[in-house]
């Protein structure tokens, strides 16, 4: 073998690279997120737990389109209660909490929705109304 | 028929994950089994063709030269183009690597009306190929998001970049889109050049439609077929590949076991084929050798070390007696004879 100087610390290189997700975690799968449920009791979501956890950024964004764009704000029914459709008006009702429910997922997952930029959740409105 | 049969190849690769994965009990086939071999057959054919490469000799000094060489100090060396120097080899291996420099260049002569023959540098190979390549990497390093746990601030700060547009939910990402524009731009270029067309075999197409196909049926699954995408789950599974603990919780939806197929054959195949210009662009003699011939001799590793060098002194020493007997013009004359003086 030629250049085995170059070539051998390259090729380590290269699988090291490659094999970066086993190193990292050092086989350590670390914890599978545990979403609060609803504190409220509730037992029900507005679809299915598992429709809910595949789409529910596909549902909120058709939301947002219904009432934005359509000005169609027409309410959820779930078990028999009636809930705005919206962000805070409907998900945080039952979920009221971000970091104990949606940021489980989304930390874990590494996703960072950016509605939180505008839209505010429960928590930081009872910090805001303490100032 | 070349490209149809690439595509009748990834349909049947479609088939088979799509209705495979259905039978109970086959998902740990194409969850965790295929995967597995994948990333080792890709692994160790990475290592095999590398090393297999290395055992090759250079027997000549054959750096592709496309400017002046270093020469008197009064002419202008190219160093980019004709390196001397180690550091000169670096530079322009990394503007091949990184900037497809060569791709740059890439000539093309036309025959026009008169006739006339012109000679133009066409950028759209470059172009495409940039594009291409460069959403592929992104791609690839923002998967890394569902490997590893927890997520290192430069994949969150790469997803969040790529998805600057924040167009709907989940995300765009402008590398989706980049990587079916440059696979489709490569692949029309091949279907409508005619030249390259004509050059252009099954397994110049089969990676450009299979690598098209992983990204529709990725997209497909992040923004159309999300029956049975929780990525929770997903994540749970990949990363329990990557800490040699896979659980498959709950039910995960056909399009996923689609790709992940579909990503387990690029990674079998690659190794075996021109995909292999991975490993091969840092392998290439025309590129990383400097132009010093002529300062430094080029060995021949095929040299038989007990054949020694033979100048042409030495040859006209060997067999001086008998040029001069023919007549053929020497640089050194026979030494006279003694009984003669
Ligand atoms: C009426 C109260 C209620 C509302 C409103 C509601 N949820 Fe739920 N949600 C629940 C309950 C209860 C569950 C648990 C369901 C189950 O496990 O079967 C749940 C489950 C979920 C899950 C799955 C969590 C898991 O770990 O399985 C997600 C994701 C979710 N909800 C998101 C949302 C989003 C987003 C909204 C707003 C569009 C929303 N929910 C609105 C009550 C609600
Ligand atoms: C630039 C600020 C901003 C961002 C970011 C933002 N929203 Fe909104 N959103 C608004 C405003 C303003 C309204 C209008 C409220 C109204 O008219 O009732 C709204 C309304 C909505 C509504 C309709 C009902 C409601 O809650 O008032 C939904 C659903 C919604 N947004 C979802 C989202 C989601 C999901 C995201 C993240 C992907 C998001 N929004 C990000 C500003 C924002
Ligand atoms: C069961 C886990 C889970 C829970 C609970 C959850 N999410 Fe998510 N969410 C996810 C995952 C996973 C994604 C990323 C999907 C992907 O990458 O395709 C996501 C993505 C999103 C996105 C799209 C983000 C983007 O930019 O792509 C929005 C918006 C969102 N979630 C809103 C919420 C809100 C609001 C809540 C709380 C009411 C919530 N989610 C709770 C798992 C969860």
């Amino acid at each position: 073998m030629y250049n085995k100087s170059t070539i051998i610390p390259g090729l380590i290189l290269f699988v090291l690279f490659v094999t970066f997700p086993v190193w990292f975690n050092g086989l350590d799968a670390g914890a599978v997120p545990k979403p609060e449920m609803p504190p409220g009791g509730q037992k029900q979501c507005v679809l299915p737990a598992a429709e809910m956890r595949a789409s529910h950024m596909q549902l909120l964004n058709e939301w947002r389109d219904n009432v934005l764009r359509d000005g169609n704000r027409v309410t959820v029914e779930v078990d028999g209660k009636e809930y705005r459709k919206g962000l805070q008006m409907a998900c945080m009702e039952c979920h009221t909490s971000q970091e104990k429910f949606c940021d489980t997922c989304h930390v874990y997952a590494s996703v960072k929705p950016y509605c939180w930029d505008c839209h505010i959740t429960p928590e930081a409105a009872a910090k805001k109304e303490t100032h | 028929m070349k490209y149809a049969f690439s595509f009748l190849a990834v349909i049947a690769l479609i088939l088979i994950a799509w209705l495979g994965s259905r039978i109970p009990g086959m998902e740990y086939l194409f969850g965790v089994a295929i995967p597995y071999l994948a990333i080792m057959v890709f692994l160790g054919g990475f290592v095999y063709r590398v090393i297999h490469w290395a055992k090759s000799p250079v027997p000549f000094s054959i750096p592709t030269t496309c400017g002046q060489g270093k020469s008197l100090d009064f002419i202008k060396q190219d160093k980019l183009d004709c390196p001397t120097k180690t550091s000169e080899v670096v530079a322009r291996m990394a503007l091949e690597i990184l900037a497809f420099r060569s791709l740059f260049r890439n000539t093309k002569s036309e025959l026009h009306e008169g006739p006339k023959i012109t000679y133009e540098s066409s950028k759209w190979l470059w172009l495409f190929a940039l594009i291409f390549h460069y959403s592929f990497l992104v791609i690839v390093l923002r998967h890394m998001r569902l490997f590893v746990n927890p997520v290192p601030a430069w994949i969150q700060a790469l997803e969040f970049g790529d998805g600057l547009l924040q167009i709907g939910a989940p995300t765009m990402y402008m590398t989706d889109v980049g990587l079916i524009l440059g696979v489709v731009l490569l692949f029309g270029r091949r279907l409508i050049t005619r030249h390259v067309r004509y050059i252009s075999l099954a397994n110049d197409y089969f990676p450009l439609v299979l690598i098209f196909s992983i990204a529709v049926t990725g997209i497909l699954m992040r923004f159309f077929l999300r029956t049975d995408i929780d990525i929770v789950n997903i994540k749970n599974l990949l990363v329990g590949l990557a800490t040699l603990q896979p659980v498959i919780g709950a039910e995960i939806g056909a399009i996923f076991y689609i790709h992940i197929f579909l990503v387990s054959v690029l990674l079998v195949y690659f190794p075996f084929s021109k995909l292999m210009h991975l490993g091969g662009v840092f392998m290439s003699p025309t590129r990383n050798m400097k132009n010093d011939s002529r300062a430094k001799r080029h060995i021949n590793p095929w040299n038989d070390p007990t054949i020694k060098p033979h100048s042409y002194a030495g040859y006209e020493d060997e067999f001086r007696e008998f040029m001069v007997e023919a007549g053929i013009p020497v640089d050194k004359e026979l030494a006279p004879k003694k009984d003669e003086a």
